[in-house]
Parts: C-alpha cells; structure tokens; sequence
C-alpha cells in the first residue's frame, strides 16, 4: 500500500500511509482506538474505497492513483485479486443460519469447488483446529472463542495468500482470546502472511516480524517488536507501557 | 334458521373470500418485495416514488381505493366497467394496499441484518445476487415472520371490505340474508367463519416459524 489516504465526509481519517508485507511475514498495527487501524484495514481488503493511493498485491495493481484520484481495478481483476486475501472480523459474522460446517463449505462452493473438495477441506480444518464435534452446529450454539475459530478456518478455505484479522479477540473474554491466539500464532508458524490489527501487545511483541503505531491516521512509528519496544518515542512508551500494567 | 343451513347459503361467499385472500397473498408478497429493493434503491427518483406510494396506500382508507380501482375506469377513461371487472378491481386494489404494507415490513427486516453479513459475504467472494439469496433473504424471512402473520390475520378480515363495491363475498352476503331474514345469525356464522380461518392461518404460520427455528440471529 502507498500513500493511502481515506476520508468520511470531509473528516480525514488516514492520512498518507504506506506499508508492505513480505511473504510469510507478520504485521501487526497497533494503536488507540480511532487511530484509523480498522479503516487501514477495510481499505486494505477493499471492503471501503480508498480516496488515494495504490494498493497492489503480488505484483497486481487493485487500486491505483492517477491525477489526484483514485483509480481501481475492472470489477473482474478486483475479483481474481480478492481471491488473494482472506479477513477475520472482530464480530465473526458468521453466517447464523448455517452449520458450522456449511459455513466453511458455502463460500468454497461460490468459488467453484466440487462438493466432495470443499467438506473434505472443511473437515480438515475443523480437526486442525479442534472443532470437529462442532461441525453440525450453529454459530449461536457456540462460544466467541470458537466461532472465531470457525471463522478462521472460512477464511483459510478459501487458500488466501494473505489473511487479514481486525482485532480477532476484542469481543472475547481473556480465556477464549488465548484459545484464539494460539490459533493465530500457529498459523505464523506455519508461515501464513498475516496483518493483526490487535490490541494485544504480547502477542504482537512475541509474534510479529514488524509492527506499526498509529495515531490519528499517521503512522507514529514502527519497526521490528524489538525496536518499537525499546523505543524511546515517549509517545509509544506510554501507550504499550499502559497496556502492559 | 339453523347454522347449517345459513352456513349452506354462505358457502358461495366463502369460496370468494378465500379467492380474494390467496390471489392478494399471491400477488401482494412478491410485489412488497419489488417495492422495497426499489426503496432501497441508490437512486433517489425511484426511491422517493416508491416512499410516495406507500404513504398514500398506508395514508387513505383501503375502502376508497378499492372504490377508485374500481370506477377509475368509467370515470377517469369513459370505458364501460364490465361484471367481470368488479373482481378484479378488488384483487388490483388489496394487492396494491398489501404490498405497501409488505414492503414497510420487509424493510424492517433488511435492517435489522447485521452490516457485516454483507461485508463477510463480500470478502468471501460471494457477488450482489448471491449475497442477496444465499445470505440475506433467508434471514430477513425469519426475521419478517411474526409481522407477516400479523399482516396475513388482517388480510382475512379485510376481505369483508370488498363489499364496497358489492363483490358477493361472504361477509356481503351474510348482511344480506341477515338483513332478509332479521336475524343476527348470519353475522354471527360469518364471524365464526372468520375466526376458524384465522385459526387455520395462525396454525400454519406458526409452523413455519418453528421450521426457522433452529438457528438464533
């Protein structure tokens, strides 16, 4: 991402950001509420407009900027570069009125995948991630920490290159958040490229190759978990140093 | 005069009611589900007519524009209204009134789905049209079902006011005979009519509410 720049109604909300991630790293984006995290990342798997900047992955342009305006792909590129990405929302949203199951199986099948492809694939998921007495069940049958697993594993169906999580365990109690995490910090294990908008700061010391603060639409600093830790931006202290207490 | 025999005369009346119920039904339900898509419609225009033609079918008497419907026609065109006519100006007019009424509680039901059911839909690559059948519309008829029933019970009893432009309807007819024979049998025969049909249509939607059962929003 280059110079992205979003703004509602006249209100800028992130001004001039870029940033890029490597194959099978880990990003994380931290930062107070209303810093533009969550919009960095709505612009980012396309779910907001952005008013400028280029967004490309794998080399393909999404969005692109050209005489002061933002220019995106035709709808038929945006839809083979959507493949790419995968996003894990705060709130799940799952689909109620499917099974577990059915609702890693659904989206497989609007991809184009045979039936017998996409629950085998279902199936393997769920055991990796320890949900398979679920699978018949419905999503208001289960606990937070488990609907977001099963919301893990729709988005990993789908074999995306990069996954995005928008504060995966916000909604989630401090037990059911580890049970999340663990999940997660698999996944860095097995190299998947990920971007975490979090506010779980030991998590994101532990598992992250770079980290970025933002603050009122900027990015205030950044740097490896190491660097930006040890910082001496007073700014940043303060605000990991409160989420540590 | 026994029940039975009342209950014989009426039988023609029935049978028109019930006509006027499911052809409403019919009509009325598709219809309110085209009037919504366009209220919700991004264009303005389309949208603002649409909200016009709720408010007159939810601001003027059902009565009056069953009348209107029906004598528009003649009046407004100087064609000549055949017999005929009568009944399916009756079915334009409750379809019409209806699907406005549908339409208010369809759209109460877009509402209330959850912003993010379209956002997950769009990140997992499903378009408009599948977002639209697969994810939403089946949670908007759960969540439209108590209401509809409510809508469908008044539908029943509103069949009666076909008898503004004396379509021989049951209710038209029990006035009728009542009127004939001075007695308040009839009336009550037609009541109880009313009362087993909306037991019956309180029975079947409640069915189908527990078959959405099974899932919570």
């Amino acid at each position: 991402m280059n110079h992205i720049k979003k703004s509602f109604d006249g209100v800028g909300v992130i001004s001039d950001i870029s940033l890029s991630v490597n194959e099978g790293e880990v990003l994380s984006i931290i930062g107070p509420s209303g810093s533009g995290k969550s919009t960095l990342l709505r612009c980012a798997t396309m779910l907001e407009r952005m008013d400028g900047g280029d967004l490309v992955y794998l080399g393909r342009y999404a969005a692109r900027e050209e005489d002061g305006r933002c220019v995106y792909a035709s709808q038929q590129d945006l839809k083979e570069i959507k493949r790419n990405i995968g996003l894990v929302f705060q709130n799940f949203n799952l689909f109620p009125h499917y099974s577990v199951l059915k609702n890693i199986v659904a989206p497989q099948l609007i991809a184009g995948k045979t039936k017998e492809n996409a629950e085998s694939r279902a199936m393997e998921l769920l055991k990796s991630l320890g949900l398979t007495d679920h699978r018949d069940k419905y999503p208001c049958q289960l606990s937070g920490g488990q609907q977001q697993r099963v919301s893990i594993a729709r988005a990993l169906a789908l074999d995306p290159q990069i996954l995005f999580f928008d504060e995966p365990t916000s909604a989630l109690d401090p037990e059911l958040t580890a049970e999340v995490l663990r999940v997660i910090k698999e996944l860095a294990s097995q190299h998947m490229t990920m971007v975490i908008v979090t506010h779980e700061m030991e998590f994101a010391r532990e598992l992250s190759d770079w980290i970025i603060f933002m603050e009122n639409g900027y990015i205030q600093a950044e740097g490896t978990p190491k660097d930006l830790f040890s910082t001496d931006n007073a700014r940043v202290q303060s605000f990991v140093g409160k989420l540590r207490a | 005069m026994s029940l039975v025999t009342v209950f014989t005369q009426l039988m023609g009346g029935m049978g028109i009611t019930v006509a006027i119920f499911l052809l409403t039904l019919l009509f009325s339900m598709p219809l309110g589900m085209l009037v919504v898509l366009l209220r919700m419609s991004a264009n303005k225009v389309v949208s603002a007519i649409m909200m016009v033609y709720i408010s007159i079918m939810r601001g003027t008497p059902l009565m009056l524009q069953i009348i209107v419907i029906y004598f528009a026609p003649y009046y407004v065109f100087h064609i000549n209204i055949s017999s005929s006519y009568r009944f399916i100006a009756v079915i334009i007019a409750f379809s019409l009134n209806y699907a406005a009424y549908f339409a208010e509680i369809y759209r109460s039901g877009f509402k209330s789905v959850p912003h993010g059911q379209y956002e997950a839909a769009n990140v997992l690559g499903y378009n408009r049209s599948q977002t639209f059948f697969h994810i939403i519309l089946p949670q908007v008829i759960k969540r439209v079902l108590p209401p509809v029933t409510n809508e469908v019970i008044t539908l029943v009893k509103d069949t009666s006011l076909a008898f503004a432009i004396a379509t021989a309807e049951m209710f038209t007819i029990a006035k009728q005979i009542s009127a004939k024979e001075a007695s308040l049998m009839p009336l009550m025969a037609a009541g109880l009519f009313y009362y087993i049909f909306n037991a019956l249509v309180a029975w079947g939607c409640a069915w189908i509410e527990k078959k959405y059962d099974y899932y919570r929003i």
